[in-house]
């Protein structure tokens, strides 16, 4: 039989196993799957899979970036065992993002959603309130950073000089002082994070269908319970996103911290040890991979928490 | 080399007599010029005259690249003068300089080196040149440095052999730790430079009642804690005590260390406000507008006194050596001077391409004229060449020279003499934070920590 072309009516006939059986799809079919399938898998294994796994094998050595990975480099568990014990700076570091994602979930997510709601009550200026407090989102955390180092700076910062600390010689010092420098610095993050929040959660209140509004005003319910009872279980799908970015930004919170003072005096954070240990000068790469391994698995939790949301609600 | 135990060395064009009264005859010198003094440094071996480059080694024309850590605008414009200079003196040589902050440029070198890095690049002497030349992340230039080494002395060229006996950098210049004050405002204070501790801490009293923040401080950025660190270790417990310390072979926990610690303790409360969350630039800042008495510091710091455009800040300047503490060693006068060097990157992929032209710019470092260059745009900086013309000097420039010469003892800086894994900002630069933000604290804690992160380090 002389093979038919692949797009022809006879490539749609069943084709044989090597079992006896038939094949469900045409060779063609197949092809294009396998095409469709293997690219991204390829993509995924090469930039997600290959990168973690090498994490987690770099995580047992004592590699110091310099040639290639040998025997001898495998030191087994001793990063974790001094990570946990000796290393001084770990459990500071894990608290700092645990304050971090307290901070943002209690007080800058809820802000955000706030700032929504108002601003979807078409209040007069909404489209310039909107671009005020989008405005922050669209710099880059880098500047962000920037911006707020100007504002603290201790001597020659805005706001010891505009309340007069600078004169009285009652310097706050907001970036040096290890005690309230991580709120400074969280200050500067939800001033991003607000605008963030409340761009998303605003285009999904506007989705929100207005005849929920309008049955809840007849039953008598007033704008609180409006919300809380029926607005807010409405937007179930974007409460979860908004839930998985707060989250997320917690986890990845470094680049604030590091424009300041590269992470140090109080501003340590998981991230931050990464970078410090593995690219720094010294180049502990192998120290620096057990963090990030340990990072891994902190957040596996919100993202198993967000894909078996998004799956159950698409099944 | 020569030179007599009486010998003194007038340094040309001023009237600096550099003692000689040291053991030029062990080797490895500035490990860390340990064994001498800026005799050491400037002593012996020629002092000539720059020999002819031969004509293998080098080339014209072309194109060559530098990767460069001098971000601040003062030494930055130094460069570019410097470069300016080699592309007229060697037929139109292209040079691309990639200036990289100051901090990045340090944290990122191992990448950096080992990526796609330029074929030149700025750098520190001492253990941190070596542990990048062991790495093999660095290029030997010995051709180069038979070309040039009459022009230096035997203490610079111990501080730019590897461990392999290599050279591996070409130092350009080098600069003194101290303390610095403004004349004009101790003249109206009547105050006098103190000589000892107790003298030290009077002064500061009396500015503190007059209003001055007594010494300058900043630690924002991590490091220039570590300056006062070693001035302390160094006078209290002695060079080999320090340097031992820095190589792991004498332990953080060691009553020595604490007592360090107890004793900067009596000047912090002198210190800036809000310390921690300033940089060295404001620090200077302070001292500059006559808001700080005194602040100890690298003589770079006279790069914010040229920047503020007013010649007579720069004229004002002055600084005295660190008050003797009342111990043993105070007579070694030990203090940091580090020096910076130019590097080959092994890894540069021009490198091969341009190497004619990046050896005749290590060349071109090399010499006084060139050096002169750049310390007339940055004058925190001395020329280590022994041909450079120091009639141009003015009094801070050969005060530095000479306290530099006069220390029996002389170490590079914390972070130069120790290991890199060992000084970032998650270590030794975080340690010292820790310490200040309660210098009153029993440090048996942090000091054991200390130990426990050194212990956890793998040998080098």
């Amino acid at each position: 039989m002389t093979p038919a072309r692949e797009d022809s009516p006879e490539a749609g006939e069943l084709v044989a196993t090597k079992r006896g059986g038939y094949h469900v799809l045409t060779r063609y079919d197949r092809r294009v799957l396998m095409l469709m399938v293997g690219l991204p898998l390829l993509l995924d294994v090469i930039f997600i899979w290959w990168p973690t796994m090498s994490s987690i094998l770099l995580s047992f050595t004592n590699y110091n970036g310099v040639g290639d990975v040998t025997a001898n480099n495998f030191v087994g568990l001793k990063n974790y065992q001094f990570l946990f014990s000796g290393y001084t700076l770990f459990w500071p570091a894990f608290f700092h993002n645990i304050i971090w994602l307290a901070w943002l979930a209690l007080i800058a997510t809820p802000v955000g959603i706030f700032f929504a709601v108002l601003l979807d009550r078409e209040i007069r200026g909404s489209g310039f309130y909107q671009s005020v407090f989008f405005l922050p989102v669209v710099l880059s955390l880098v500047v962000v950073g920037f911006i707020w180092e100007l504002q603290f700076s201790p001597t020659e910062g805005f706001i010891n000089n505009v309340f007069g600390l600078t004169k009285s010689n009652n310097i706050v010092d907001w970036l040096g002082n290890p005690r309230i420098n991580l709120f400074a610095i969280l200050v500067a993050a939800s001033w991003r994070h607000v605008g963030y929040v409340m761009v998303i959660y605003l285009a999904g209140l506007k989705s929100v269908d207005p005849t929920l509004r309008e049955a809840a005003k007849v039953d008598g319910a007033n704008e609180v319970r409006t919300f809380f009872r029926v607005i807010f279980p409405v937007m179930a799908p974007i409460n979860v996103v908004i839930a998985v970015i707060t989250a997320i930004e917690a986890l990845r919170a470094f680049d604030i911290a590091f424009i300041v003072n590269q992470g140090k005096n109080g501003l340590e954070l998981l991230s931050i040890l990464i970078t410090n240990n593995s690219i720094s000068e010294a180049s502990l790469v192998g120290f620096g991979s057990a963090i990030a391994v340990i990072l891994l698995v902190i957040s596996l939790g919100p993202i198993i928490v967000f894909l078996s949301r998004v799956m159950r609600s698409t099944s | 080399m020569g030179g007599s135990r009486d010998q003194k060395i007038l340094l040309p064009g001023t009237d600096i007599e550099l003692p000689m009264g040291l053991d030029l005859s062990r080797r490895d010198v500035l490990k860390i010029a340990g064994y001498g003094s800026l005799a050491a440094f400037i002593a012996a071996c020629g002092g000539g005259t720059t020999t002819t480059t031969s004509g293998t080694v080098t080339a014209k024309g072309g194109s060559m690249s530098i990767g460069s850590y001098l971000s601040d605008a003062v030494p930055k414009k130094g460069l570019q003068d410097i470069v300016d200079a080699f592309t007229t003196a060697n037929g139109g040589t292209k040079v691309k300089v990639n200036t990289v902050d100051h901090g990045t440029f340090q944290n990122t070198i191992n990448n950096y080196l080992q990526a796609t890095p330029e074929d030149v690049f700025t750098w520190f002497s001492g253990h941190r040149m070596r542990f990048f030349a062991d790495k093999g992340l660095a290029q030997p230039l010995d051709d180069v440095w038979n070309d040039v080494k009459g022009n230096f002395t035997e203490g610079f060229a111990a501080s730019v052999k590897g461990n392999d006996g290599h050279v591996y950098a070409v130092p350009t210049s080098y600069y003194p730790w101290a303390i610095f004050y403004r004349k004009d405002v101790f003249a109206a204070g009547n105050y006098k430079i103190p000589t000892d501790w107790a003298g030290f801490k009077a002064l500061c009293d009396q500015m503190k009642k007059d209003n001055l923040t007594p010494i300058a401080f900043a630690d924002k950025d991590g490091w220039p804690a570590m300056g006062t660190f070693d001035i302390l270790n160094l006078r209290l417990n002695g060079y080999d005590f320090h340097t031992e310390l820095c190589v792991g072979k004498q332990k953080w926990t060691d009553p020595r260390v604490a007592n360090v610690f107890k004793k900067w303790a009596e000047i912090t409360p002198y210190y800036s406000p809000a310390f921690a969350g300033l940089t060295w630039q404001e620090a200077a800042q302070q001292l500059l507008k006559k808001k700080a008495g005194m602040y100890l510091l690298g003589l770079f710091v006279s790069e914010q006194f040229v920047g503020s455009g007013n010649p007579d800040d720069l004229a004002q300047l002055d600084f005295f050596p660190f008050p003797d503490v009342g111990s043993q060693y105070d007579a070694e006068k030990a203090l940091d001077a580090p020096i910076d060097v130019y590097m080959l990157a092994k890894k540069s992929p021009t490198l091969g391409a341009d190497t004619g032209q990046a050896k005749a710019f290590l060349e071109f470092m090399s010499k006084g004229s060139s050096q002169i260059i750049y310390w007339k745009a940055s004058p925190g900086a001395i020329p280590t060449a022994n041909d450079a013309d120091q009639s141009q000097y003015p009094a801070l420039t050969k005060k530095a020279a000479q306290i530099v010469s006069n220390a029996k003892r002389i170490t590079q800086f914390f972070d130069r003499d120790s290991r890199p894994d060992f000084s970032g900002p998650n270590s030794m630069q975080g340690f010292l934070l820790r310490y200040l933000s309660n210098p009153k604290q029993d440090t048996g804690s942090l000091q054991g920590q200390m130990q426990s992160f050194w212990d956890s380090l793998q040998p080098e």
